[in-house]
């Protein structure tokens, strides 16, 4: 007897859950069925919106990636390249399902270090355009090309690090007073990186097809990392709720900066590989100046603690060798929204970066009686600033 | 980081208002029509160039729809009686119709048409005809047909409009003899002519031209994305067509060109044939020839009588010598051979 109700309550437990569900399969279904905005609908254009992701320039030929972002599926009638139609093939085929992707391939003969503008004219007529700024031969994966784009990496990564950590028995002959300023600089620093990640992301963000919602999606990221690295951060230390060592610090700036490297990496690989950018000394030594204040940076809460030499390789490995990475994922796989997620990643852990060194910085203060805002430390913080703002005008 | 990625999206506007990112409106061609992959089709009559491909759009238009190789031969005389005091009397039935037309291989345009074909057809008379065309309104919208040449005020096509349903009957002496042209001349005119409602006129002389092989070029283009600029670019409606199709011909019949400029948008189209040299005869109104060239260059609505024969065997291409024109469209070959055609 009991035995039957309990049986008789799980299946009405069970019809709780399903019952909604039911009814709204019926919903739809009748919905579906029904049409009723085909009154609404009737006449109105299909709308088409393809995204030329990428164009690619191989030897004799130009390689064209293209997503549908519309709503209904789209046919690429013709293709036209500098306004002359031209034969192609598409891969795997001419008519693109919503979210659909295919590959054009159109022999062409495009003129090296020129643009070259590519339209698709779908079956309505509609015509989609994306220009090439600079022609040049997309770089195949090959020995020597990994080579230069993982040397742009170090330049861009390791190098600065490397340089800028070297500063760290200098500062450990600073007062606490000098050492209060250089870990504002380093707040200074960061909530430069954090703006200009955060900027660059929702840039990125824009290009990406609407499907994806490319803001939501970068602010997710970013949400989502500062959470995740705020968590791994407060479970190491327990309940005791000591503050973190200075090399626990040290390594999160590392992590962030590394991140953000990352994303650096993957956009100047990518601009390389499409001809985007000039592939100038003049630009990589930018980099290698603009990013010489993130070794600083890390080297800051290290002065009053040792620290070997192997920790510290490994903190400047942490930071730059992902620009390293960047660059080849950059030049060799660039996708926009990859990127755009990246940089948001890095954002929100430079934003629980700033939190971590905002507190040592704090607890430094207040353990000689001082406030945190004071004018040495709001100096520091400004020169921070005014350092990455100065030396980006190398790189714009 | 800095804008590095300086990814230069520059579609062309199609509704410049409004439809950030890109998407966009057009008109009621359907989505899906027709599928390719795989290999890479050539056009026909025309080698690729080494590994570069080639210039040209990829597939064929439905010809069963429309075949501009047999439009360019078409001469419509109407329905020939013979009215009061022996003089010749043609009729006309020409009806507004609403289609979409394949300009491009698998490239549709919304037009309007007359007789549901883009040109409308090709009137022909000789002068001194009376002439009546009956003008029944099929489509949405109002529309006239406005032809060229000398007649009273009333019968000019530009008042009164007829509207969706309705009829109206142009009645006048066919005069002067030359090449003319006929067009809706509804406002906004832009949109009434480039949406396809237009063809040739043609008056002959009472004498008649010496005989010749005798084809119809009307100059045209289409604006598929409603942006103001044309998308693609023709003679007879369909870019590219006589590429496929090269035009056959005999090596030294005489061969007469009625070339009509209907381009929209562009100020001049023009015409240019390679390999020989044609005998002009302006708007085709006096016998004289007015100039022996390889090249014309002609306003919108000026149209020309080209006269010419081939003297070797072999391809002869001819297009527009705005190069951008005829790499979007406007070119074609005759195929000159010995044997008859």
């Amino acid at each position: 007897m009991s035995a039957s109700l309990s049986a008789r309550n799980r299946l009405g437990n069970a019809l709780m859950w399903i019952m909604p569900l039911v009814v709204l399969g019926l919903m739809v279904w009748a919905f579906l069925a029904g049409d009723p905005l085909r009154l609404a609908r009737r006449g109105l254009p299909p709308v088409e919106n393809l995204a030329i992701q990428r164009i690619e320039a191989v030897p004799g030929a130009l390689r064209v990636e293209i997503l549908n972002a519309g709503a209904a599926p789209a046919t690429i009638a013709q293709v036209a390249v500098d306004d002359a139609y031209w034969s192609f093939e598409a891969e795997p085929s001419t008519t693109l399902p919503r979210l659909g992707s295919t590959t054009v391939s159109i022999p062409y003969p495009w003129v090296r270090s020129e643009p070259v503008t590519v339209t698709l004219i779908t079956s309505t007529g509609l015509t989609f355009t994306r220009t090439l700024d600079l022609a040049v031969e997309v770089p195949r994966p090959g020995g020597r090309e990994f080579l230069t784009y993982g040397l742009l990496g170090v330049y861009v990564g390791i190098v600065p690090v490397g340089l800028g950590m070297l500063w760290l028995p200098a500062l450990r002959r600073l007062g606490r007073r000098g050492m209060g300023a250089v870990l504002a600089l380093t707040v200074g620093l960061l909530v430069f990186l954090l703006i200009d990640t955060m900027l660059e992301a929702l840039e990125l963000a824009a290009e990406i097809p609407g499907t994806f919602q490319g803001t939501a999606l970068v602010l997710f990221a970013a949400l989502i990392t500062w959470l995740g690295i705020m968590a791994v951060g407060r479970s190491g230390r327990g309940r005791t709720a000591a503050p973190p060592s200075a090399l626990f610090v040290a390594g999160l700036i590392a992590l962030g900066i590394g991140l953000h490297n990352f994303g650096e990496g993957l956009a100047i690989g990518a601009a390389f590989a499409l001809g985007e950018a000039a592939l100038g000394s003049f630009l990589v030594v930018g980099f290698t100046l603009h990013n010489i204040t993130e070794g600083v940076g890390i080297a800051a809460p290290l002065t009053r603690e040792p620290a070997r030499v192997r920790t510290l390789i490994g903190l400047v490995l942490l930071a730059g060798f992902p620009a390293v990475l960047g660059a080849w994922l950059g030049g060799f796989a660039f996708s926009p929204l990859l990127a755009a997620v990246f940089l948001g990643i890095g954002a929100g852990a430079i934003w629980q970066v700033i939190v971590e060194v905002g507190g040592l910085l704090r607890r430094q203060a207040e353990s000689a009686g001082e406030s945190p805002v004071n004018m040495v430390n709001l100096a520091g913080f400004l020169l921070g600033l005014a350092v990455m703002y100065l030396t980006a005008f190398l790189v714009k | 980081m800095k804008s590095r990625i300086q990814h230069k999206v520059s579609r062309r506007d199609f509704l410049k208002a409004g439809l950030l990112g890109g998407g966009a409106l057009v008109g009621a061609a359907a989505a899906t029509r027709g599928q390719r992959s795989g290999a890479i089709v050539h056009p026909a009559g025309h080698h690729p160039d080494g590994d570069h491909g080639d210039v040209g759009t990829v597939g064929d238009v439905d010809l069963s729809r429309f075949d501009p190789s047999v439009f360019m031969s078409t001469f419509d005389g109407g329905r020939e009686t013979v009215g009061s005091g022996g003089r010749t009397l043609r009729e006309w039935e020409v009806i507004g119709i609403e289609k979409d037309i394949e300009v491009a291989p698998g490239i549709w345009f919304p037009a309007w048409t007359y007789n549901g074909q883009v040109p409308g057809p090709t009137f022909r008379c000789r002068e001194g005809d009376l002439l009546r065309i009956r003008f029944t309104n099929g489509t949405t919208h109002p529309h006239t047909i406005h032809f060229h040449g000398i007649h009273p005020p009333s019968m000019d096509g530009v008042t009164p409009n007829v509207h969706p349903g309705e009829s109206f009957t142009y009645e006048f002496e066919a005069r002067p003899f030359g090449l003319h042209l006929y067009h809706c001349h509804t406002m906004p005119l832009k949109r009434h002519i480039h949406k396809g409602l237009y063809g040739a006129f043609i008056i002959d002389p009472p004498q008649g031209r010496p005989p010749a092989r005798e084809f119809v070029m009307v100059m045209n283009a289409f604006d598929t994305n409603l942006d103001g600029a044309n998308e693609v670019y023709a003679v007879n409606t369909v870019g590219f067509h006589h590429m496929r199709h090269p035009i056959p011909v005999r090596v030294g019949e005489p061969i007469r060109v009625y070339l009509v400029n209907l381009t929209e948008f562009d100020p001049v189209n023009s015409f240019h044939l390679h390999a020989g040299m044609f005998r002009l005869y302006k708007t085709g109104t006096q016998l004289e020839v007015f100039e022996f060239t390889d090249t014309v260059t002609m306003g919108q609505g000026e149209r020309h009588v080209l006269e010419f024969t081939l003297e070797h065997p072999g391809q002869y291409m001819f297009h527009a010598h705005q190069s951008e024109f005829a790499e979007l469209g406007w070119m074609g070959v005759f195929e000159a051979t010995q044997e008859a055609t």
